[in-house]
């Protein structure tokens, strides 16, 4: 085996980018996804702050949908949701190919 | 400060913690630090032990951390963040370095209660200006569910099998937090992810103190602890609930209860949904059942009686 002399130019950093991770895809993990229902949306935001993965999409401050790259399909959101009047803006359906 | 905290002013802020970690789905961990990271706000320089944590964000050529974080050995994270804190005093003091920084241990509890706990002791006296979080899932839950210093009374783990002849593990757990406090730091907590505001104030407020800062947070493990992916949350609730894990401060050799529960749940509401806990419900094992609601009474008790309720906050 050659040893490989490591010196300031041969030695590069291995990780170059902070939160590089992004590139790394999990949501094939999944087999439930969350659906949103704006309608039952109260707009609290306690999806956003429990979601494991930051996979709850904002706009303009609002929940705006999944970022299905990284739901891991937990369903925190969907047990936490308080929705309103009753209804909740998050349930979890099967994965279509899961 | 404490002011601005409201979910809605937090959702401005960007996530320090990028997604694509590879944690268990429903992970409790990665949802504390996301916490931590979002209530502070200064940069935030971190150190992790060897654990969940650690493998998890780090699997190599990618880190899930968008601030500089080191991983050190399971027994010296806290030496370590102390060793970079004592260099950033020293160039703040030459004048080569003058913004304001915070320092932050992220470990879990096998890095606290056992192995790394000579070195945060020895941290905690020296007295350096950094914050400990040692989220609490129980267990050594990265290598397999092994038994720890953490693990709560009663709990079937790899190493504390439940079976006819050990029902489960029979040592109770340690109280890290009472042991930090007995070393006379400023401030030392315990906090749950249930109750994020609660949580996020005693982070800000330990950031805001100088000196050793230790905040014990319930992280739950839905793989070790056998309950559903979706409950790190609502198990976390009942834990509070049950006063299982009651939330409260030691300020300057104060208690401050911050979170007295409305109604008292029993402990058996927090149990039941944990299937390591299984076994207590067989008639055979209803004196560990007994035993650990008659713990967290008495514990509950000696709590109260050294510090004053405070209801108002949440």
């Amino acid at each position: 085996m050659k040893t490989r002399i490591i010196t300031r130019s041969t030695c590069k950093p291995v990780i170059c980018e902070p939160g590089n991770s992004a590139a790394f895809k999990t949501g094939t993990w999944r087999s439930l996804k969350p659906v949103f229902e704006p309608a039952h949306c109260s707009n609290c935001l306690l999806c956003w702050l429990y979601c494991p993965d930051m996979s709850v999409n904002l706009t303009d401050g609002r929940v705006s949908g999944f970022n299905f790259d990284y739901c891991k399909g937990c369903g925190i959101c969907a047990l936490e949701c308080p929705g309103k009047k009753g209804a909740k803006a998050i349930r979890m359906e099967k994965e279509e190919n899961a | 400060m404490t002011s601005t905290l409201k979910i809605k002013n937090l959702a401005s802020k960007e996530n320090r913690l990028a997604p694509g970690h590879r944690m268990c789905q429903g992970c409790g961990a990665a949802i504390v630090v996301k916490m931590v990271l979002l209530a502070i706000d200064k940069p935030v320089v971190a150190c992790s032990p060897t654990g969940c944590l650690e493998v998890t964000t780090c699997i190599s050529d990618y880190t899930a951390w968008k601030i500089p974080w080191i991983h050190s050995a399971f027994e010296n994270a806290a030496v370590t963040l102390a060793g970079v804190e004592t260099m950033y005093r020293a160039l703040k003091k030459r004048g080569k370095m003058s913004h304001d920084m915070a320092f932050v241990v992220f470990a879990g509890d096998g890095g606290t209660y056992d192995i790394g706990l000579q070195s945060l002791s020895g941290v905690m006296e020296r007295g350096h200006d950094l914050l400990y979080i040692c989220y609490d899932n129980g267990a050594y839950m990265n290598t397999g569910t092994q038994r720890s210093g953490a693990t709560p009374f009663g709990a079937s783990t790899t190493t504390s099998p439940a079976g006819s002849a050990v029902p489960g593990k029979l040592q109770v757990r340690k109280d890290i937090t009472k042991i930090m406090a007995a070393h006379n730091i400023p401030y030392a907590a315990q906090a749950s992810p249930s109750h994020h505001l609660d949580l996020m104030r005693k982070v800000q407020k330990a950031v805001s103190i100088p000196g050793p800062k230790f905040i014990n947070i319930l992280s739950p493990c839905h793989r070790g602890w056998r309950s559903k992916a979706d409950d790190a949350i609502s198990i976390s609730r009942l834990a509070v609930n049950t006063r299982f894990w009651p939330l409260y401060e030691i300020e300057n050799g104060k208690t401050r209860m911050t979170h007295i529960p409305k109604e008292k749940l029993p402990l058996e509401t927090f149990l039941r949904p944990q299937g390591r806990f299984a076994h207590l419900f067989r008639p055979e094992n209803a004196w560990m059942l007994e035993d650990s609601q008659r713990r967290v009474d008495t514990e509950w008790e000696a709590l109260i009686a050294s510090g004053p309720p405070h209801t108002s906050e949440r």
